[in-house]
Parts: structure tokens; sequence; C-alpha cells
């Protein structure tokens, strides 16, 4: 995940509190989702940023997954993310971050 | 309508640049100077021979084509092609060392040495190119002794131009404290003009035009050159055109990040078709930063480091000749500044809109040139094949506009879309790559209509969180006399007769 977006959710995180942020990632491939699911949670493991070796523990989702998709108006959704559920590979998507979300977030 | 009247398409292959220029290099010579990957970085560096022989790169010039670099399985890298060569009908792929000459040819400055017999050694293969004339070769001069080009580097006042181990060369820094006129900037810039020299060079002994006749130059590659009080002050356009003998041009720079050579297209076409340039040149350089962007990942999996290629584009958009493709201007797909930032609407203003407005279908569209970087490139650094995902993107709106169903998707992507070949230059891939083959296949009758789309990340620049994008479409030329008047030649030359005729019988009464 790129260092000043960690940097930032990092500060965000600090100042509000863990239990009151979701992060939501919107990456394409199944590995990369995983890596900032991680980064979000366990921690940086790339150990090249802010969150190395910092476990904040989030609550993490793809924007993808249907615990979201139900959050969102289905208007907003078709105009917005519907095209994307044909082009990627949802389920994947939804298992890695998942799985991160089990392994490593706290709340 | 204006037409696409040739193209130059170059690649110069650039380990050096890549092992000492290349941001994800310095940017880790500087934070972990004995990093493992710096010290194998060497050992996954390309032979100028396999990266002539590479697929996509051959593709890239012209001597194979797009469905047929469809054809060849991946892994391309490890398999050469057979009877590849330097030299395409877009353009060259250029090796390191004639390169360096070339950077001392588009030197205004003397700020680029080069080692005195390495310039003799370089003037020589260089004098053997068929595109470098005399006049070039000349502006080869001041070469300086090995031990005064060590100096300067040592003195961090230069950037060293090397050859593996050896140091042939150097650019000096243009100013003592004006970081935009740093060495490592200047290397940059002067990459940027040298290349599009290159570029400029192939497009005009492709197209046959004389040099004097073009009006103007836009220039739209990634890079600002300038100084502290007008940091991105230009002109490229006019420093390549300087170079290239395009005597009566004008030129200027435009941005866009990738989108820049769109926005530049549709630039040139538009001067083109208000009359106020009858031949616009489109020019970008390529990017010495992005040299080895993804390096660590192809180091970590073991392979070539395959962003070892620069990449070079020129294009002549001319006045209407009835015979070249046309660019449409009546219809242009544009990202609009309310459009919205999310991949769905991104690619409905770029394709749906557009297709909509003319009352065309999205599948009625032949070939869709989107960011075509080479997946082998990308894939391995986790970022996916992009020109597929853009495909997959475009049969998912034909899905939602009732064209195809959604299992017809695959079948889409392998109809209409194209295989990614082009370096991960940021503005090379960007829609432009395909020209060449677009301008062959519509002359050739094999396609009637090609999309041309260039995005660009905006926020690259902490500016604004906007996107950018635009799209342009390119046709068969339907012959010059429907277009204008719908009155053929023959029509009004029996008119002006039948007039004389009246006139002449008035005057005999």
């Amino acid at each position: 995940m790129d260092l000043q977006n960690q940097a930032r959710i990092k500060e965000l995180a600090e100042e509000l509190g863990g239990e009151n942020i979701v992060v939501l990632l919107g990456a394409a491939e199944p590995d990369t989702a995983s890596l900032a699911a991680e980064t979000v949670t366990l921690g940086d493991p790339t150990f090249a940023g802010p969150l190395a070796g910092v476990s904040l523990g989030l609550k993490v989702y793809h924007i993808l997954e249907p615990e979201i998709r139900a959050e969102i108006d289905p208007a907003v959704y078709e105009e917005q993310a519907a095209m994307m559920e044909m082009v990627l590979d949802v389920d994947a998507l939804a298992a890695e971050v998942s799985k991160m979300r089990e392994e490593g977030s706290k709340y | 309508m204006p037409v696409l009247k040739g193209v130059g398409q170059c690649l110069i292959h650039a380990p050096n640049l890549l092992y000492h220029n290349g941001t994800t290099q310095t940017v880790e010579r500087l934070k972990n100077p004995d990093s493992e990957y710096l010290k194998k970085l060497p050992e996954h560096l390309r032979k100028y021979d396999d990266a002539v022989a590479y697929a996509p790169n051959q593709a890239y010039i012209g001597n194979i084509s797009l469905e047929e670099l469809k054809t060849i399985p991946r892994p391309w890298y490890p398999n050469s092609i057979n009877g590849a060569s330097r030299f395409g009908k877009y353009g060259e792929i250029m090796p390191e060392d004639e390169f360096y000459g070339l950077l001392k040819i588009a030197d205004a400055f003397d700020l680029v040495i080069l080692e005195e017999s390495f310039q003799e050694e370089v003037k020589e293969k260089l004098a053997k190119h068929k595109l470098i004339n005399e006049q070039l070769l000349a502006r080869l001069t001041n070469a300086k002794p090995l031990g005064e080009i060590e100096k300067l580097v040592a003195s961090h006042t230069a950037e060293g131009l090397y050859l593996g181990e050896k140091l042939v060369g150097c650019v000096r820094q243009a100013h003592e404290i004006d970081e935009n006129l740093s060495a490592h900037i200047m290397l940059e810039n002067l990459v940027v003009k040298a290349s599009g020299i290159l570029a400029v060079l192939h497009l005009l002994a492709n197209t046959g035009i004389n040099p004097a006749e073009v009006d103007y130059i836009i220039e739209c590659s990634e890079e600002a050159c300038g100084d502290m009080n007008q940091r991105g002050g230009g002109n490229f356009a006019k420093a390549i055109g300087e170079i290239a003998g395009l005597v009566n041009a004008n030129g200027s720079d435009v941005r866009g990040f990738c989108a820049g050579p769109a926005h530049a297209l549709l630039q040139a076409a538009s001067l083109v078709k208000s009359g106020t340039f009858k031949n616009v040149v489109v020019v970008g350089g390529g990017a010495v930063a992005k040299l080895g962007m993804n390096g660590k990942d192809h180091v970590n999996k073991g392979m070539p480091v395959l962003e070892d290629m620069l990449g070079a584009f020129a294009v002549l958009v001319s006045e209407n000749d009835g015979l070249n493709p046309i660019i449409r201007l009546d219809v242009i797909g544009k990202h609009n500044i309310g459009s919205g930032a999310s991949p769905q609407q991104v690619m409905k203003a770029l394709v749906a809109e557009p297709l909509a407005k003319l009352g065309r279908k999205i599948t009625e569209i032949d070939y869709y040139s989107v960011e075509m970087q080479n997946p082998e490139l990308t894939e391995p650094a986790g970022a996916g094949n992009v020109p597929e995902a853009n495909y997959k993107m475009i049969g998912a709106l034909a899905v939602m506009a009732g064209e195809i169903g959604r299992a017809d998707i695959p079948t889409f992507v392998q109809k209409h879309g194209l295989p990614g070949f082009a370096p991960t230059q940021g503005h090379i891939p960007s829609g432009v790559p395909a020209l060449g083959f677009f301008r062959d296949a519509l002359l050739e009758g094999k396609i009637s209509s090609a999309m041309v789309i260039g995005k660009g990340s905006l926020f690259l620049a902490r500016m604004t969180n906007l996107f950018d994008g635009l799209s342009l479409l390119i046709e068969k030329n339907p012959g010059k006399t429907e277009e204008t008047t719908g009155l053929t030649k023959e029509a009004i030359r029996e008119m002006v007769a039948e007039y004389l005729r009246e006139m002449a019988k008035g005057l005999l009464s």
C-alpha cells in the first residue's frame, strides 16, 4: 500500500479510534487487495511504510463484497459499481479480504 | 477531416540508464544503499539482442502486427522472435551507446560530455545510420578525456553515462543551485528531447513529408523543462523540431499525465480541421524515471528486468488527402470534471457516451486501443493485465447497453481487444502506440473503425483527485470529394464550363 495512504490511515485511527473506522478497498487484483487488507489489520508486510510493525486491526472490506453492496442504494451501486462487478473476480477478492479481516481485525 | 498521415515509433534499450537513473533504483540507493535488490539487479539486465528479439518490442516498431502478437503464446521473454531486426516500418530499437551519441546531438548547451574514444566509436556507428545526416553528426564535438568526466561525476555536478562498469560520458548540471536545472533533471529532459528527435526523424522518413512543410509541433511527454522561475516553462516541441529540421514549424508542449498524447492528438486534429495548419506533428519522448519501475518484482520472480526500454512516438496529422484514415472530430469521448471518478463513470464518458451520440454500438468498433501496457511487465508487480481489464470494462458496458450477454464478455475481449505490448512509460502505452497498426489495418481495409483512448491519473500531481481521459475515433477515409460539398471534381468542372459557355454566348450576341 502507498506509503502516504498508510500514514493517513494511521493518523485517522489515532484521531478517531480504530473502532470508528472501516477501510474500503477498491483494488482490482486479489493479491493487491490482500496486501492492503493485511496492512491495515496486521501491519505492512513489506516493512516499508508507517504501518510496518503496527497492527491497527481495522475493519476492512472490498467495495464489491456483499456486506458493502447491501449498504449502498441499489441505484447508486448500479451507476457506479455494477460494471466492475462484471469485470473483476469478486469471489476471489472477497475471499482474500475476508480472510485478512478474520485474521487481523480487532473490531 | 484531418487524417493520420503516418507514424514514427521507436524504442531505446537503456539498461544502464535504468540502473543509474530510474527512480525505483535511485530511491533504493538513497534509502537502502546496500540492498539485495541493487546487488542482484545487474544480473537481471537484458542484452540488446534479447531486447530486439522480444516480441512486444518487434510489434512496437511494426515488424509484427498486433494481430500476430495476439497469436504468440506468453511468456514472451524466454521466446525470441525469429528474424527480429533493429529497424521496422514504424521506427527502430536503438542501442544505448548510439543513444548516448544522440543525447550529445540533442544537446544545445554543452551539457553532455562524451569521452574522446567513445565519441569517435559512436560517431562511426551513427554515420552508418540512415537518418543521421552530416549536419547532425557535426554536433558530436567537445569530447573530453575520461579524467575530466570522472572529476565532474565525483563532484556530484554531473550524472555519469555508463556502459556496464565503464564511464563513457556525463550530463552536467546547468545551474549550481536551481534543482530544475540539476544534472538529474537535465538528463531526464535531454532523454525526452533525443528520443523525441529519433521518433520525428523516422516519422519524416516514413511519410516522406518535406520537413519544411510541418507547420506546428505538439510535444506530449510527462516531463517538464524550465528553471526555478518557471518550472514547466517548455518548450520541448520546438527544441525537438530544431534538431529534426522542421524549420517552418512553431510548437508547444501539452501535458495530461498518460492522457497527454490523446489531448495532443485532439489539438493537432482540431488545428488541421480549422484550417489553421496543414501539417501538425505530435511527438512524445521517453521517461528515464520509469525505467525499472517494477524492477524489484521482476528480480524477485527471477525474470529479466523488462522495463529497460525508453519509448518514443511521433505522428503526422495532415489535411484530408482522401486516402489516409480520418480522425473524427464531430464526436469526442471526454471525461468531464463532473463525470465522476469511478471506473464505470470514466469508461461511460470515454466509450459509451460518444458512440451513443453517433448512434453506433460498442460492438461496431473493430478495435479499441486502451492503456496498452505489456502485461508481462505489470503482472509480476500485482497490477494485472491492464489492457485486458480495460477491454472487460468496455465489454461490460456493452452488456449494460444490451448489446451482448454477460457470458459474451470474453468473446468481446478476444474480438475487439489487442495484446498489451508497450513499455510502461506512462504516456507511451496510452492509446497512441496502436496508431501505426490502426493506420495500416484501415488502409488495407481490414477494419473500418478504431477508437483510441487515453486516460490519466491526475492525483499524482496532488492538485486534484479528478481522473482524466479522452477518446477519438479513427476511421477509414471515405474519400475526399464526398466530404466537402458532395460534388465531384468533374461536376464542378462541368459547371464552370457551362458558365463560361453561357458567358461566351452573351458576349457574342
